[in-house]
């Protein structure tokens, strides 16, 4: 279940390296790429890590047991 | 100040939104009740929101007005290089995806209501508890005094001066931060975000139609940008560039969520799961701020002449919008200063009040002391912001501000690495975090505040708090071989590895204080 974790890596690759997409061409309605580029990574980045959550969600709902802090809260 | 006419119809709707977002402050305080005079409902809402009133809460609280005034005032002074914040606020969440579930786990398990709490916890060291603290407040409080100057600077763009409206707005705020604790903000974020969301959407289709479309937006730019004193570029264009704009976007994306006020709105989520299933719903505001980035080439398409660039989109609207919907626009930013220096001031108050009041002043607090000191250090805390605002420079808060960014880098390994291991030795650590402190300080400050420095020996230009950060790591590294296992035996880690993964839920109403554990 874990190994879908691997697919957040893309957008790491896909934004910090800027040669990739620093250039003016192709342009899209207007944009230069370099910003119609890193506006379509929010939607893919969005959609990648909405995938992972499904993927990785526990195959039930999570209990609901409610929490008992033991911290400081506890002691009234 | 800049000479902004005053606009009559524009203050009138700008004063009735403000009046609206001040009666929901005080009535928050009867939302999803619970009992006020506990730290844990007042400073953390009780934990209970969910996913919707989460979702509001921290894009409210995260994109601040400081950034919807400065991104695009950055862009318009520099170009390109101005536009990290985009990738800076995408790659910030599947970053956190990772790591803040199990900082929500083992917080909820153990009532930890600051990251201190959790280093305290996890190393067993008061010493190193009470950096990371220091830290938190030190990079906080100019940033509530740059919410203020974002308010300062809509004021202005309505043609109002001077310093009483904005005291009166910050005593109207500091009153339902103190009767209302944490429900004030996340109820005025609903208000704060829907505004927002119209105004930019509004923006970005109306203005590009009155300013010749985008080809013209950013063929202005890029004739203007280069002719700047400091030459700007549409694209960035040399090596040096592309380091500084990818270590900004993934040093910033790193220190986010270690701010005491992105904590505070995480762990005040019902559920480990509400908090993952918002980060792929979070990204809605990334787009939002990259369109208000653009912003900027906007202001340089219309030719608006301002000499200080935070006046950039003010003027642009001023420019552009009738006067009611400029109303609507300002009163969108500086609701949405509202709502982060509420956060803000109960992050400060929450960890004075725990680790610095309990730790070394009151050990044997009660529960109800323990609120009533939170609420008066959340007042201290936003009269300590107005005067900075008052009586120091603007510059000297931004300087701050980001130096902020590079503090709270420094506290990465004793918060988010510890959430894997604890190999490091704590003693190692607090050494790194000193020596991470003083010496993104000591660059940043020979810099003259740029937030990116020129690195000896590698030769490339890059985020001076990524390079704070490696040091910080090197020292805590070497520091943990040399002592080993010496002095560890005595320092208990109370936090167990399954408590990392585990999916409690808060439960509503809220679990009974209490529920005689001890």
């Amino acid at each position: 279940m874990r190994r879908w974790y691997v697919l957040l890596v893309l957008p790491f690759l896909g934004l910090l390296y800027p040669p990739l997409y620093a250039t003016e061409d192709p342009q899209l309605f207007g944009f230069p790429f370099f910003y119609w580029y890193q506006f379509l990574w929010v939607p893919l980045t969005a959609g990648l890590t909405y995938f992972v959550y499904r993927k990785t969600r526990p195959p039930e709902q999570p209990a609901r047991r409610p929490t008992q802090p033991t911290g400081r809260f506890s002691r009234t | 100040m800049n000479g902004f006419e005053v606009d009559g119809v524009a203050i009138a709707v700008f004063c009735a939104l403000f009046l609206l977002v001040t009666v929901l402050g005080f009535v928050a305080a009867r939302w999803k009740r619970g009992d006020l005079d506990l730290i844990d409902e007042w400073g953390l809402g009780g934990r209970r929101f969910g996913t919707v009133i989460t979702w509001f809460l921290l894009g409210g609280d995260l994109f601040t007005a400081y950034t919807f005034i400065a991104v695009p005032a950055l862009v318009w002074g520099v170009g390109s290089g101005g536009f990290f914040a985009l990738p800076y606020t995408i790659l910030v969440f599947p970053l956190v995806f990772l790591v803040m579930p199990r900082l929500w786990s083992v917080a909820s398990k153990h009532g930890y209501v600051t990251a201190s709490d959790y280093v305290k916890g996890r190393y067993g060291s008061r010493g190193l508890a009470s950096a990371v603290t220091f830290t938190g407040l030190l990079a906080t409080m100019p940033y509530i005094a740059l919410q203020l100057v974002g308010i300062q600077v809509v004021l202005g763009g309505l043609g109002i001066e001077g310093e009483w409206p904005l005291i009166i707005a910050f005593a109207i705020l500091a009153a339902y931060t103190y009767t209302s604790g944490l429900r004030a903000p996340a109820m005025i974020a609903l208000v704060k975000d829907t505004l927002i969301y119209a105004t930019v959407v509004v923006a970005i289709i109306y203005i590009p139609s009155k300013v010749g479309g985008w080809d013209n937006i950013f063929s202005s730019a890029a004739q203007e940008l280069p002719q700047r004193d400091e030459p700007g570029a549409l694209v960035p264009g040399n090596p040096d560039a592309h380091v500084a704009y990818a270590t900004l976007a993934l040093g910033s994306a790193m220190a986010l969520f270690l701010y005491p006020h992105a904590l505070t709105a995480v762990l005040s989520s019902r559920s480990q799961d509400v908090v993952r299933r918002n980060m792929s719903l979070l990204p809605a505001w990334t787009f939002l701020l990259g369109l208000m980035a653009l912003l900027g080439y906007m202001a340089i398409a219309a030719g608006v002449n301002v000499t200080e660039p935070n006046n950039a989109v003010p003027a642009l609207f001023v420019d552009m919008f009738p006067s009611w919907f400029l109303g609507v626009a300002f009163a969108a930013i500086a609701i949405g200063a509202l709502v982060p220096a509420a956060v803000m001031s109960i992050a400060a108050a929450n960890l004075f009040t725990r680790n610095v009041w309990e730790e070394f002043v009151r050990k044997d607090i009660s529960d109800r002391e323990e609120s009533q000191v939170a609420k008066i250090v959340s007042l201290l805390v936003k009269v300590g912001a107005l005067a900075f605002v008052i009586f120091l420079p603007t510059q000297f808060a931004i300087d701050l501000q980001l130096l902020g960014g590079v503090w709270m880098l420094q506290t990465l390994p004793a918060v988010m690495i510890a959430l894997y291991t604890r190999w490091f030795h704590h003693r190692g650590l607090l050494a790194g975090w000193l020596v991470g402190m003083v010496s993104g300080t000591w660059i940043a400050a020979s810099q003259d505040f740029a937030p990116v420095w020129e690195i000896p020996v590698l030769g490339v230009t890059g985020y001076t708090a990524l390079v704070a950060l490696a040091v910080n790591l090197v020292v805590a590294a070497v520091i943990t071989v040399l002592l080993g296992g010496r002095g560890r035996a005595a320092r208990r880690d109370e936090t167990r590895p399954e408590e990392y993964d585990e999916l409690v839920e808060t439960r509503e109403p809220a679990p009974t204080v209490g529920a005689g554990v001890t």
